[in-house]
């Protein structure tokens, strides 16, 4: 087990790796291609015309003379042990992880991501406890009871659900909730170290809105995978010990419908954190999509490398996460 | 459709020593295309100590039957009609609850794949201590201790070892093995085995029929056996029920079934039956056609599209009326079970084709 646990970590570190070099050479392409200096991702304007010696000393401090291979182990090293950067003026220490600085808003990448990170993390938590509850719940009953009313009507909701974008249901939700029962009050983030109450508060409008879209994709998921299930011989054979119903459904079906809902619901919830834009864009959350968006909006180059290697780690992450959980959850997965 | 009159009556208390009595027994199902008469009038009896083989090719009902006495049909759509008496209790009118107090206490079953029959993410221990829980309230190590004997007793090697294992680490005799002894954890009184050596190899197979024999002995449990193989059936067997879509078109002792058979269909089955006695050169005889539709019953005797002795019998009989399950003259040699068949041939004129047509070639 403990092989099996360090040989994937291995294997996660390599795609981390693997990713960054990616990343790094997708953003390197936009200057290339353009042709214009790097510079100007940087910092936002070309001080001085193109071959212009200020500009090639400016060009020399930020190392973009430099070979890419080297441009990249400076920026892998700041992101392991830190770096100092050097815009020329001033000197700023950067400790690690140092994913870079942005000169657009005066301050490190690092920073933001920790104010946004939290933000998204309790976004994609939240509304992954509801969606994973809600929709197994509907699933269940709906293939316990096939073609029912409760089957047809939730069924029903779920293709509403998943046609109904987030950018609609959102604004509806702050409406009713905030500004016509006003049962919740009109904030935004607060973090969950600061006022757990308020934080819950302020987050329980997103988790719905988010959760509803993957709560219908789960509810149809599960039923198909219990329906299945449910006609196993292993579930006639629990009959046929004469099993209480009860523990024949949740016991000895879902049970073994969950194996498959566990690996999708992983790489669910990495994916989301740092792609839940429209989500923190209509109830003004500060998370890591937001970012993102903003920094592409001000061609914030840094910024944007920043987020997507956190993006991306977070997925791999997951991934992990779930490929142990799978071990644990279905015994025939051997760890050799 | 017609009522048939049941060869084999008996009243709840009446003292004929059976242990299960089936009568009259239907189960239909409705679909889109029609109803499904899976069973269509089936009875038979049994009693403590006893093993009786249903035979049939597949979809000749023998597994829904199996599954009607257990009771696993309620729930879903199967219209059940019929009385099924075990000891002094009828099944058929039992509620779901009612009946799954039985279940795996007073009777149990044995399915045949025994890797899909047992739950792929719980280890075999746990699944023979769930079965005992069930019914006898009694803590976690007191049941682990009754698995492990059972675990033994089916001769399981290292059993407290493999207690702790997962289906998929047990070899196919094994897990057939563990099978058993979870039908059996709580002393059944029944015990139906719905092809139990199937998904076995020949020399696994005669080893589990060995074991179910012992075990019955210990037991004293009544024992339905379901198999399409006859020389499962002439191995294990006291009596015999041959099934022909969805009905029983012959009943008797196995060796009433064996050296008497009297039904065109059971002659086939003895005929498609290979043989280590016989030189390899001779070709087995198969059943010429297909099974019957069970929604399109054929009109007349069920088996008549297939039948090759039709010219044995006066005008269109065979395609006309549905023949009776009568008792031979043999009688009731059987016991519980007397040697009955549903053929519009005259028994004198079904004797003489047995011992001049089929017996020699068999």
């Amino acid at each position: 087990m403990t092989r099996y646990v360090l040989r994937r970590l291995l294997g996660a570190v390599l795609v981390i790796f693997v990713v960054s070099v990616v990343t790094f050479a997708i953003f390197q392409l936009g200057p290339a291609l353009s042709n214009t200096s790097p510079v100007y991702y940087y910092i936002g304007k070309i001080p001085f015309p193109a071959g212009s010696v200020q500009l090639k000393l400016i060009e020399h401090r930020f190392g973009f003379d430099q070979p890419l291979w080297q441009q990249y182990w400076t920026w892998l090293r700041g992101i392991l042990f830190g770096r100092k950067l050097d815009d020329g003026s001033t000197f700023v220490n950067c400790h690690a992880p140092c994913l870079g600085y942005s000169f657009r808003l005066n301050t490190p990448v690092t920073s933001l991501v920790k104010q946004a990170l939290p933000v998204s993390l309790s976004l994609a938590a939240g509304a992954a406890i509801l969606w994973l509850v809600g929709g197994v719940t509907v699933g269940v009953i709906s293939a316990l009871h096939p073609r029912s009313v409760f089957d047809r009507a939730g069924m029903t909701m779920a293709l509403a659900a998943v046609s109904l974008p987030i950018f609609f249901t959102g604004p509806i939700l702050i409406l009713v909730f905030v500004y016509q029962l006003k049962w919740l009050p009109n904030i935004s983030y607060v973090p969950i170290t600061q006022d757990p109450a308020q934080w819950f508060r302020s987050m329980i409008l997103p988790w719905i809105a988010l959760s509803f879209l993957f709560a219908a994709l789960y509810a149809r998921l599960t039923r198909a995978s219990m329906m299945e299930t449910m006609g196993e011989d292993y579930i006639r054979t629990a009959r046929a010990k004469g099993l209480p119903r009860r523990k024949v459904t949740l016991r000895h079906g879902l049970r073994a419908a969950l194996t498959p809902i566990v690996t999708i619901f992983g790489i669910d919830v990495g994916t989301l954190i740092g792609t839940t834009v429209i989500t923190e864009t209509v109830f003004n959350l500060r998370g890591l999509g937001y970012l993102s968006v903003q920094s592409i909006h001000t061609q914030d180059l840094p910024v944007i490398m920043g987020v997507t290697i956190i993006a991306a780690i977070a997925l791999v992450v997951a991934n992990l996460v779930v490929d142990i959980l799978y071990a644990f959850v279905d015994p025939r997965v051997s760890y050799g | 459709m017609t009522v048939e009159p049941r060869d084999i009556t008996r009243s709840p208390s009446g003292d004929t020593g059976a242990y299960l009595s089936v009568n009259d027994l239907r189960v239909h199902f409705p679909t889109g295309d029609g109803i499904v008469k899976a069973v269509d009038g089936l009875s038979f009896s049994i009693s403590r100590g006893q093993t009786l083989g249903i035979v049939g090719e597949s979809g000749s009902g023998k597994s829904v039957t199996s599954q009607a006495i257990l009771g696993l049909h309620k729930g879903s759509k199967a219209r059940i009609s019929g009385e099924i008496w075990l000891g002094d209790q009828e099944l058929v009118g039992m509620t779901e609850e009612e009946i799954r107090g039985l279940r795996g206490d007073q009777m149990a079953m044995i399915f045949q794949d025994p890797l899909s029959s047992l739950h792929p993410f719980y280890t075999v221990g746990r699944q023979i201590t769930e079965a005992y829980r069930v019914h006898n309230s009694v803590g976690k190590s007191a049941a682990r201790k009754r698995a492990v004997e059972m675990l033994d007793l089916v001769g399981i090697p290292n059993p407290d070892k493999r207690f702790d294992d997962y289906p998929h680490q047990f070899s196919g005799g094994m897990r057939q093995r563990a099978m058993i002894a979870m039908a059996l954890v709580c002393d059944p009184k029944l015990l139906i085995a719905d092809e139990p050596t199937t998904a076995l190899d020949v020399t696994v197979q005669a080893q589990i029929l060995e074991l179910m024999k012992e075990l019955q002995r210990e037991f004293n449990s009544a024992i339905i056996l379901i198999t399409h193989d006859l020389g499962v059936v002439a191995e294990a067997c006291d009596s015999v029920v041959v099934m022909y879509g969805g009905q029983c078109v012959e009943t008797g002792t196995v060796n009433d079934i064996f050296y008497h058979a009297q039904m065109p269909y059971t002659w086939g089955l003895l005929g498609s039956m290979p043989r280590m006695d016989r030189d390899r050169r001779e070709r087995l005889q198969p059943i010429p056609g297909q099974p019957p539709s069970l929604i399109q019953v054929p009109k007349g005797c069920v088996f008549n599209p297939r039948c090759v002795y039709q010219d044995h019998v006066p005008g269109d009989l065979c395609k006309t009326d549905h023949p009776q399950l009568l008792m031979t003259q043999r009688g009731n040699e059987g016991g519980l079970l007397p040697h009955q068949v549903r053929c519009h041939i005259r028994e004198s004129e079904r004797e003489r084709i047995w011992t001049e047509q089929i017996s020699p070639t068999l």
